[in-house]
């Protein structure tokens, strides 16, 4: 009985992480999608989400992998600091395109605009909006994880 | 064991959907582009643009080009390849889009050239000498200025045209024309109003081909 408890439990927490890694893994194919088939050239600020959202897809998956029965639970140390990070890039990029922050005060090239929406899924939904979606769906989950199995 | 039979499985299905997702986005793009583009077909050619080649051919190659992009430079003995292996088929229009900094007074030179019949010898002039007159992508005018020595142009006339209230109007409609057909890079090519959706040497020629075999 005991032991059937356990494995359920451990069951619970292996699921947490593969949500993670799916987020993840959407992200990163979403946001290829986004440049390299719509041909939508990656402002500075995407490129600052990118990087702290590709590695997660890898760290994920390295830690979903049982050694013995169980998730390798120090996978939330190395990823929960990444994904506020990348939260962070997420939500700045976001009031740079709503406009609470000036263009002229954020880095980025003349050319190619970080204030500048070019997509809009079903009307409203944008990218930044996408990337801070995606970042808090997953330290949530980090959180969840950390409390209850960590 | 199974868990891992998940996580592959979810890896494939993912590296599947973005195939299927990219062919599908860009089949619908090449019909919606090149249906654009023959809706708009008064933007892909205007009469006032350099042509070379017999003016009757059937076949119309129009090339959006800007004189400092390496790959238009690439692409010139190319398209006149095209041509000579045509002969009397083809024909080649150029349009301005300069990209790059102060490309626009680089293509001003190449009109006022034009008005002294000497445009292609200036535009090829330009492609060879590509080192001495841009600098980290920037064209530099006064240099390129140096450049256009034994080409027979009268460069007091050349530097009161390049004033010209008419090129710098077909400059800016180029320009224009070029927005609304959504070239927005260099070279942009249209053979008889339809785009040249993939970008490609093997795609230019399987285009004009298919053309001629359309039209003769």
């Amino acid at each position: 009985m005991i032991h059937d408890k356990i494995k359920t439990v451990s069951q619970q927490g292996w699921v947490l992480i593969f949500i993670c890694w799916l987020i993840a893994m959407a992200a990163l194919f979403g946001s290829l999608f986004f440049s390299e088939v719509m041909g939508l050239q990656p402002c500075v600020l995407c490129w600052w989400q990118r990087i702290f959202i590709y590695p997660l897809a890898v760290l994920f998956l390295v830690g979903l992998f049982p050694q013995g029965h169980k998730v390798d639970h120090s996978v939330v140390r190395y990823t929960l600091p990444l994904a506020v990070i990348g939260l962070g890039f997420a939500i700045y990029h976001y009031l740079v395109y709503s406009g609470f922050i000036p263009e002229s005060l954020q880095p980025c090239s003349k050319n190619l605009s970080c204030a500048e929406i070019n997509l809009e899924l079903i009307g409203f939904v944008t990218i930044p909006m996408l990337s801070i979606f995606a970042y808090s769906a997953i330290i949530i989950l980090l959180l969840i994880y950390r409390k209850r199995f960590y | 064991m199974k868990k891992n039979m998940i996580i592959v499985a979810t890896a494939i299905l993912f590296v599947v959907l973005f195939i299927v997702a990219a062919t599908l986005y860009n089949n619908q793009k090449d019909k919606d582009l090149t249906s654009a583009s023959l809706e708009k077909i008064e933007h892909v050619q205007r009469d006032y643009s350099p042509t070379m080649g017999p003016l009757d051919a059937k076949v119309t190659i129009v090339e959006f080009f800007d004189p400092a992009c390496g790959t238009c430079s690439a692409f010139y003995p190319f398209v006149k390849q095209l041509m000579n292996d045509n002969p009397g088929k083809v024909n080649l229009v150029l349009r301005y889009l300069p990209l790059h900094q102060n490309s626009d007074v680089i293509v001003n030179i190449f009109e006022a050239a034009r008005l002294q019949n000497r445009f292609w010898e200036t535009l090829e002039r330009a492609y060879q000498t590509r080192g001495a007159w841009i600098e980290h992508h920037v064209s530099k005018p006064e240099k390129f200025w140096q450049q256009l020595g034994g080409l027979g142009l009268d460069m007091e006339k050349l530097n009161e045209d390049i004033q010209s209230a008419e090129s710098a109007r077909r400059i800016t409609l180029d320009i224009q024309d070029a927005q609304q057909l959504n070239v927005s890079k260099t070279p942009g090519f249209f053979v008889n109003g339809k785009p040249l959706v993939h970008f490609g040497y093997e795609q230019l020629q399987q285009l004009v081909e298919s053309e001629i075999a359309a039209n003769y």
